[in-house]
């Protein structure tokens, strides 16, 4: 087990290191994560992970994919894509040209979710839908569009329960273990790695995405957080958390108001 | 190890439950005293339809506080957090709350093992962890991780437990020696101190 002295000693090596700073997440979580990866690793000690941990890029990107969160599922909270479907695309179909971020995407089941209900409202032709992630690995999956044949009928009910009234297995290829998903809808997906709390804004959209992500975060780095996405919002632009986080009680909150129902996405005022 | 001073309460009681326990909660709840010094944790599987029921259902049955733990909630005496459906529940240095949306472990979100470990490395010989009726394995680990870092655990007594199947586990691996009935689950927690 390390120690929590030396989980901190550990984050501050990396931040000088490699330029990644983990020091804003929550410990309780990270620790779970740094423990777990430890003993998969097989480490006999703390230097000896530190060691490996410095002396090789590849190893540490191998670290990173291991320690941030990468369980996502297409249609994730049906009744999310259901209120996009119904209540926030109807507005962005005013737009000649729609924007949408998706913050954090890991593996981009939720890209492939937003691309088919888009697809669906006629509005996918005229989208960019940029999505990013602090890792590497992820974005080139995300970019495959290549997803586990296994979770297909869990992706396939929520696809049901978002209002999805197609076919949901005509959106990919079945081949073997894998589902490939229609090179349609991932024409209009740009990947690139951006890492939250350091990169800076880098466009303006009318919608961004940004789900279970603040819940690792420690107040202060949440706060950057949302003000990085108050910049890159348009006025009357929306912002859409996880199920458990909210814009309570943060600094921009005052020039947001949250949706009638009572899903988590909240419009800004001006 | 457990800084005293840093946190909000200072002993917690975590309770973990599967199939069969919300009616030794509904037991328990209402014999629950209204002054109780501690912050209490419950760890159920249910469902992933996140609404307010659960927490309505239990507000009625007891005097307490009872509510869907929030990240970032700081814990306070004589309030109850139910973990949300489809989160891990974690305890951080300060006692306040954390929610982590990583993979299942043994097959549960919120898994009662991830609660109890993350729970123990915080509040050590202050914590009590009490694992109820449930059909899956869950808790076991986390129970030996509690005993380890020198606090106490205690079972449903499976003879009572609707499922039998994790409470016997837990007593099977962790040798428990403090086996209860659902009533006498509530006089004991009601005779933790502060």
């Amino acid at each position: 087990m390390i120690a929590p002295d030396e989980l901190e000693a550990l984050l501050l090596d990396i931040l000088e290191h490699y330029g990644y700073d983990f020091t804003g997440y929550s410990r309780a979580s990270l620790t779970r994560r740094v423990h777990a990866f430890f003993v998969k690793e097989r480490f006999k000690n703390y230097a000896a992970f530190r060691e490996r941990m410095l002396e090789s890029n590849i190893y540490f990107i191998h670290f990173v994919e291991e320690v941030t969160v990468n369980v996502t599922e297409m249609f994730r909270d049906p009744g999310f894509y259901k209120t996009l479907r119904e209540n926030i695309l109807p507005v962005l179909a005013t737009y000649p040209f729609i924007r949408i971020w998706h913050a954090g995407c890991s593996t981009g089941e939720e890209v492939y979710s937003m691309a088919i209900i888009l697809k669906e409202a006629g509005l996918l032709q005229k989208s960019l839908l940029y999505a990013t992630d602090l890792n590497q690995r992820v974005l080139e999956k995300a970019k495959a569009g290549i997803f586990p044949m296994s979770q297909m009928r869990l992706n396939s009910e929520n696809y049901l329960h978002s209002g999805g009234r197609q076919e949901f297995s005509g959106y990919y290829t079945a081949n073997y273990n894998f589902a490939r998903f229609d090179k349609s809808l991932s024409d209009k997906m740009v990947f690139s790695t951006h890492n939250l709390v350091s990169d800076s804004s880098f466009n303006e959209f009318q919608l961004i995405l940004c789900r279970n992500v603040l819940i690792y975060f420690d107040r202060e780095l949440q706060a950057r957080v949302l003000q990085l996405f108050d910049r890159s919002l348009d006025s009357l632009g929306f912002l859409a958390l996880g199920s458990k986080e909210s814009l309570k009680f943060s600094a921009i909150a005052p020039y947001y108001s949250q949706i009638e129902n009572k899903e988590k996405i909240w419009r800004k005022k001006r | 190890m457990e800084k005293k001073a840093l946190r909000s309460v200072q002993k917690l009681v975590v309770i973990g439950g599967s199939s069969g326990s919300l009616e030794a909660l509904l037991t328990m709840l209402p014999k629950l005293r209204a002054d109780l010094p501690l912050g209490v944790v419950i760890v159920l599987h249910r469902n992933n339809q996140s609404d307010n029921a659960l927490v309505e259902l239990f507000a009625s049955r007891t005097s307490l506080i009872v509510k869907e733990a929030d990240e970032k909630d700081i814990l306070k005496a004589g309030t109850i957090y139910i973990a949300p459906p489809d989160y891990h529940l974690l305890l951080e240095q300060d006692g306040s709350l954390s929610l982590d949306a990583s993979a299942k472990v043994n097959f549960s979100r919120p898994s009662i093992d991830v609660t109890f470990s993350s729970a123990a490395a915080v509040f050590g010989k202050y914590l009590t962890g009490i694992l109820l009726s449930g059909a899956n394995s869950d808790g076991a680990n986390g129970m030996a991780i509690i005993k380890k870092k020198g606090g106490r655990i205690i079972v449903q007594d499976p003879n009572e437990a609707l499922v039998a199947y994790m409470p016997a586990r837990a007593i099977k691996e962790n040798d428990v020696e403090e086996v209860f009935g659902a009533l006498e689950l509530a006089e004991l927690i009601n005779s933790i101190s502060n």
